[in-house]
């Protein structure tokens, strides 16, 4: 027995010493808590790439598909859309897609390897609706400036139909475009890119 | 009197278990403002509310299945096929507007009375922190049907998060747990549903109320009843909340239900609006219907959101219209804290407001036209500008003087002079004028007169009502 009293810094010590050791698991089991509701397993792998037909599409018709649960469009562009494309460039955000997302085959103007055929992933790039494909010219909703394009009905986004974002609208970048590369003239995969083929 | 068996098992819990005291403590001997009216009636319809969407949330999680392939199904199972189904879920669904109705009117009168004002910033802030884990309920809730704009509307509000920098994508991909909201999106968002939202909930409630009693309400003269005391020490504005107001609460429930039950068997759909038409089709990931709003109670919200025209700073903005409501109670620099005593400007400002706050609601049920955007615009200034500019114009206003208390307080001189004037009627009260008849002398001398005598009835009468009023004071 000491009688010289109670020595607090050696509490002191072990109350913190305690704290952090505390802390410190804390964190630990924090980890597969948090983790654990990230995607499984399950989820990462079921990102197989699509095929897609195409030698059956009429010009200016639109199919979708689905890829990695997404929307994936595949368009077949009229010459007529391709000229109206080139005279939009002033009212675009990203005209040449600078600041957007797609494989460098599709970094274009037109943003498709082959420029009739638009491949794009469905999904506004405001917070992810899938935007409406309406290729008609001025229509009474949209109003005189419409050239045709994609019209997102969630928030209002304007794209035109190599899904360049318009000026002024919510929607920050262009639409995402996919991986995908033609196998032949009338076979695309989606999600397997024409450079890493080529490599 | 010789305890009962009864009363002694009603001790033995008592002593281990203090029952009475809490029900005291909030109900019996809790002192509350005597001049509240019916915009008090909206925080224990709240919790009727919460009561209602938890009984019949448990009774739905019975039949209904969180899986991407059977959830929409289970839904139609509830309705047709379960036995009064459809009464649940139809109390369950209106439950969640009903929520969302009574609380905006709560917080409206919080806002009108000045509620949030020292020293209740605290009861404001749970408060808000309420509202918020409601919002986050109901939208966790409106995934589960799984029809089409419980799929778009989820997947909008998880790509809210995808906006901030640098970790939003990775965010957004952990809340949804999948590359698209996906069947463990689902599966967790039941969980957050039942379990852990709930759970806030209730414990925020609890805050809510303990804080309340803690300081004593507010109420529509926003004088402060503690500061002028009787003798015994309760508020002379105040009265037991037990009878009083839960009687009181009682109409306010009746007339409530009598609206609630009318949207349950009449109109559960409220046109569209409490269930949107575009849910009863099944979640279609690969096509977003043709115009998707959020339900009503989000609109206002939603509207700001679309109102920008940038990405990150709508959301920004968004979130701010909420955050900007917690810093209430430093933003309005009043001291007077009711409407009835405030100036002119702060009611011609929270008029606008809830004009822009309607506006905004209704606008964000309407598909997006440049006229909507423009209106969305100017009443998201509005909106912003309550708040911001608060500091300012509270600081000009021209206030009305408030009484110190409803009741006028008597001082003791007072009461003695009162006294003065009432003592000749006492004393005519107890006692009564009686013919003297005098024995001594002659019968020819034989005189009456009157002469006041003490009047047992009188006294009787006196004693009996200063005791009742005695009792009424110790009550």
């Amino acid at each position: 027995m000491n009688n010289k009293g109670v020595d607090k810094s050696k509490r002191q010590f072990l109350t913190s010493a305690l704290t952090v050791v505390g802390a410190v698991g804390t964190g630990y089991l924090a980890v597969p808590f948090l983790a654990q509701m990230q995607p499984s397993v399950k989820a990462m792998a079921a990102g197989a790439p699509v095929e897609v037909d195409i030698s059956k599409m009429e010009t200016g018709q639109l199919i979708r598909v689905a890829w990695r649960g997404k929307p994936v469009w595949v368009l077949n562009r009229t010459p007529d859309v391709l000229a109206t494309l080139k005279t939009l460039d002033n009212e675009l955000r990203d005209p040449l897609s600078n600041e957007s997302d797609q494989p460098p085959s599709s970094k274009n103007p037109v943003r498709s390897i082959k420029p009739e055929i638009f491949v794009a992933v469905g999904l506004c790039t405001h917070l992810g609706c899938s935007p409406t494909f309406r290729p008609e010219i001025a229509p009474n909703d949209l109003g005189d400036k419409w050239k045709g394009g994609f019209f997102c009905p969630c928030h209002g986004s304007w794209f035109d139909l190599a899904g360049r974002v318009y000026r002024g609208v919510p929607a920050p970048t262009n639409l995402v475009i996919p991986p995908y590369r033609y196998v032949s003239d009338t076979l695309i995969i989606i999600g397997e890119s024409a450079e890493e083929k080529a490599a | 009197m010789k305890p009962t068996r009864i009363t002694e098992c009603g001790n033995w819990v008592l002593e281990r278990f203090p029952v009475t005291k809490f029900w005291n403590e909030h109900m019996a001997h809790y002192y509350a403002p005597k001049n509240f009216n019916f915009w008090y009636f909206f925080g224990s319809l709240a919790l009727l509310v919460l009561v209602n969407q938890i009984i019949t949330g448990i009774l739905l999680t019975m039949n209904y299945k969180p899986d991407a392939k059977l959830a929409f199904d289970s839904i139609e199972y509830i309705m047709r096929d379960v036995p009064w189904g459809w009464l649940v879920r139809y109390m369950h669904s209106t439950g969640a507007s009903a929520f969302f109705i009574v609380i905006y009117l709560h917080m409206f009168r919080g806002i009108m009375y000045g509620s949030f004002k020292h020293p209740r910033e605290l009861i404001w802030i749970f408060g808000m922190l309420l509202f918020v884990a409601l919002m986050a309920e109901a939208f966790m809730g409106y995934l589960l049907p799984w029809g089409q704009m419980s799929y778009w509307g989820a997947q909008v509000i998880i790509s809210l998060f995808s906006a901030i920098p640098v970790i939003g994508d990775d965010l957004s991909l952990w809340i949804r747990g999948d590359y698209v909201i996906a069947d463990a999106t689902l599966n967790r968002f039941f969980a957050f549903h039942v379990i852990a939202v709930p759970l806030v909930l209730v414990m925020l409630v609890f805050m809510h109320i303990v804080a309340l009693h803690e300081v004593g309400s507010n109420n529509p003269d926003g004088i402060e009843i503690k500061e002028s005391k009787d003798p015994w020490g309760h508020p002379v504005d105040g009265i037991p909340f037990h009878p009083y107001y839960t009687v009181k609460d009682i109409v306010g429930v009746a007339v409530f239900l009598l609206f609630f039950a009318t949207v349950i068997f009449y109109m559960p759909e409220m046109g569209g609006y409490f269930l949107e038409h575009a849910n009863f089709i099944p979640a279609d990931p690969m096509k977003t219907p043709e115009h998707i709003a959020p339900v009503w109670y989000f609109t206002p919200f939603y509207s700001i959101l679309r109102a920008i025209p940038d990405k990150f700073a709508g959301v920004i903005a968004m979130g701010s219209s909420i955050v900007v409501l917690f810093l209430l109670p430093w933003l309005d620099r009043c001291k007077v804290k009711s409407i009835r005593y405030r100036g002119g400007i702060f009611k011609k400002a929270l008029f606008l407001f809830v004009i822009s706050f309607l506006a905004l609601g209704y606008l964000g049920t309407q598909p997006v036209t440049p006229v909507a955007t423009t209106l969305a615009r100017l009443f998201t200034t509005i909106y912003f500008g309550f708040f911001l500019l608060m500091p300012i114009y509270t600081r000009w206003e021209k206030t009305k003087p408030v009484p110190r208390s409803l009741t006028k307080v008597h001082s003791l001189e007072e009461q003695l002079h009162t006294l003065e004037e009432q003592l000749p009627a006492l004393i005519q009260e107890i006692t009564e004028l009686k013919p003297v008849v005098t024995e001594i002398g002659h019968p020819a001398f034989k005189s009456s007169f009157f002469s006041r005598r003490p009047n047992p009835e009188g006294m009787l009468n006196v004693i009996s009502r200063l005791a009742k009023k005695a009792k009424g004071s110790l009550d």
